[in-house]
């Protein structure tokens, strides 16, 4: 009994200096599964990558996650304060999130919407606002129904990053923007990463992840399949193998993605490499490439497993 | 104070038309009255012989070549209707204006409880109302003593309070409601008021549907009910009062739980 009651106190201290906790956190929208049985956890510090197609349930973590909607069960914990409670308020105030599509006030000019959102945080963040303005080359005196997709898109960043916030959450935060600002964008991040900034980045553009995170999860249909450092989910999953010559496909077990053309055979495995090895030594291989797959192929690799965890 | 401002600023706009729509016509209809003075036996032979419609709209009661009788019916209309269609909208896109429009994730991902945006938005309505029915009362009290005559201060501020009241129940209902939508509810909000007036109208038809002046805030913001009364009926104001309290309960209570889409 006392031993639970120390683990129990544990598992609390720890949900309390993590970034993001969630334990078995679910949510469904009447009959339709949202999340299901989620844990993940990010530590504070970390620059964590959420992968995951559409409708898998990265929206509907974040927004558990804020407060906008409930859990149905489970727990979460942001910066160790409960979302669904009398301390959303407290969340709110040390997380700067960015939602995929950022809908303004239109009436507004950039600098009011900049202006509402510091002043709804209680905060005068002109000069952060100024600063990450030019850096992002937006244009404060436009109204925000003049603005295409990438510049509503530069407004929300700014909001989600003027009140130099503890914890970003960006929801697919590169929609719209163009190679340089993308490129402006993420070394922001990094810079405030560095300073001790936690980046939480869902997407489903996986360079991104590959190139700018340290974890990353993957969620599949509502629930993690995933969670490690990006070098080992890469590490850890099958090899991209590009052969010259003749190979049988059944002498290889645990091959997928088998293509052939003009005496070259592809294919990821992701089987034993000793096996490999063997049954490759006896055909008859005028050239062989064993890589590590990018980030695409992993995520292929791990949706094509059916949701069985890695 | 910043999101009370912000609701300001978005709504001046809608208030400023709905404030000089109202408050012209109802200093039109007050310039008008010295000529309809001059015809008052004609007019009152007209509006007595109107059958079911003299009732239904306090001809009855009222007597229309008097300015208390003029005013408590035109009054009645213009700002009866248009106020309360004011209040309706005001209330009802207050909180599903956002989610309609996607802007709640923006307003409810900063530091600000669900309890705390009712509040301000009600504060907002409050405000909006408060300017509008100030403005209305200046210029209709303005335009009687233009046209030269003695400006029944009671019954006109009777009246205009009256009314006041019946905004804010209207618009505190409509915030209740607005609470459980998503996409919007403009339909909502002008068919409540509209519903609300025409069930007035069919309860001055029949003393056995005297129930329903209950139902409706215009039972108690009705002028020939007030003017031959001299007062608001109390039991009325108290029910309407009870359910501008239950619609502001119901917008808490719904919208602290509410999952946001």
């Amino acid at each position: 009994m006392m031993g639970n009651v120390k683990t129990n106190r544990k598992e609390g201290d720890r949900m309390k200096t993590q970034a993001i906790c969630t334990e078995k956190l679910t949510k469904y929208y009447g009959k339709a599964r949202g999340i299901k049985n989620l844990d993940l956890t990010v530590e504070q510090g970390e620059f964590f990558g959420f992968i995951g197609p559409n409708g898998a349930g990265k929206s509907t973590t974040i927004r558990t996650l804020l407060g906008l909607i409930t859990a149905n069960s489970g727990k979460a914990r942001v910066l160790g304060l409960d979302p669904a409670g009398k301390e959303r308020k407290e969340i709110l105030k040390r997380v700067g999130y960015l939602p995929s599509d950022t809908a303004l006030y239109n009436g507004l000019t950039v600098r009011d919407m900049l202006k509402l959102s510091a002043g709804l945080r209680g905060k005068d963040c002109a000069a952060q606002a100024e600063e990450l303005c030019e850096r992002l080359q937006l244009d404060t005196g436009r109204k925000v129904e003049d603005l295409s997709f990438g510049n509503r898109k530069k407004v929300g960043i700014v909001c989600a990053l003027q009140h130099k916030p503890e914890l970003l959450i960006l929801d697919e935060p590169t929609g719209g923007l163009d190679p340089l600002m993308q490129h402006e964008f993420f070394s922001i991040l990094q810079e405030r990463n560095r300073e001790g900034v936690t980046v939480f980045l869902s997407s489903h553009v996986l360079s991104e992840i590959q190139r700018y995170c340290t974890r990353a999860a993957v969620i599949r249909e509502g629930g993690i399949i995933a969670c490690d450092s990006v070098d080992k989910l890469a590490h850890n999953s099958a090899r991209r193998v590009t052969l010259r010559g003749r190979v049988a496909r059944e002498t290889l077990p645990e091959v997928r993605e088998w293509s052939e053309m003009g005496g070259t055979v592809s294919f990821l495995y992701s089987g034993d490499m000793n096996e490999l090895i063997r049954t490759l030594a006896k055909e008859e291989i005028d050239d062989l490439t064993i890589a590590e797959p990018d980030l695409e192929e992993i995520f292929l690799h791990f949706y094509g497993k059916g949701g069985e965890q890695a | 104070m910043t999101l009370i401002r912000h609701e300001l600023r978005r709504s001046w706009k809608s208030l400023l038309i709905w404030t000089g729509a109202i408050g012209v016509f109802i200093v039109i209809c007050v310039f008008m009255f010295p000529e309809m003075k001059s015809q008052t036996e004609s007019i009152t032979a007209i509006f007595s012989s109107m059958g079911a419609f003299t009732s239904a709209f306090g001809l009855d009661t009222l007597n229309f070549g008097t300015l208390n009788g003029f005013y408590g019916i035109e009054c009645g209309n213009i700002l009866g209707i248009g106020g309360a269609l004011f209040a309706a909208l005001a209330g009802i896109g207050a909180l599903a204006g956002e989610e309609k429009d996607g802007t709640a994730e923006f307003l409810l991902t900063h530091p600000l409880s669900r309890a705390e945006v009712v509040t301000k938005k009600l504060a907002a309505i409050l405000i909006q109302l408060i300017i509008l029915n100030a403005v209305v009362y200046l210029l209709a009290v303005g335009s009687i003593a233009a046209v030269g005559e003695a400006v029944p201060w009671k019954e006109v501020t009777l009246l205009h309070l009256a009314f006041f009241l019946l905004q804010v129940e209207l618009a505190c209902v409509c915030l209740g409601i607005s609470a459980f939508l998503w996409r919007g509810g403009l339909g909502i909000g002008l068919g409540l008021a509209i519903a609300l007036y025409f069930l007035n109208i069919i309860a001055n038809l029949t003393s056995s549907a005297d129930v329903i002046k209950y139902i409706t805030p215009f039972g108690y913001a009705d002028g020939a009910d007030i003017l031959s009364r001299g007062a608001i009926h109390g039991p009325r104001l108290l029910t309407g009062m009870a359910v501008a309290a239950a619609g502001v309960g119901l917008a808490y209570w719904k919208y602290c739980r509410k999952d946001i889409r």
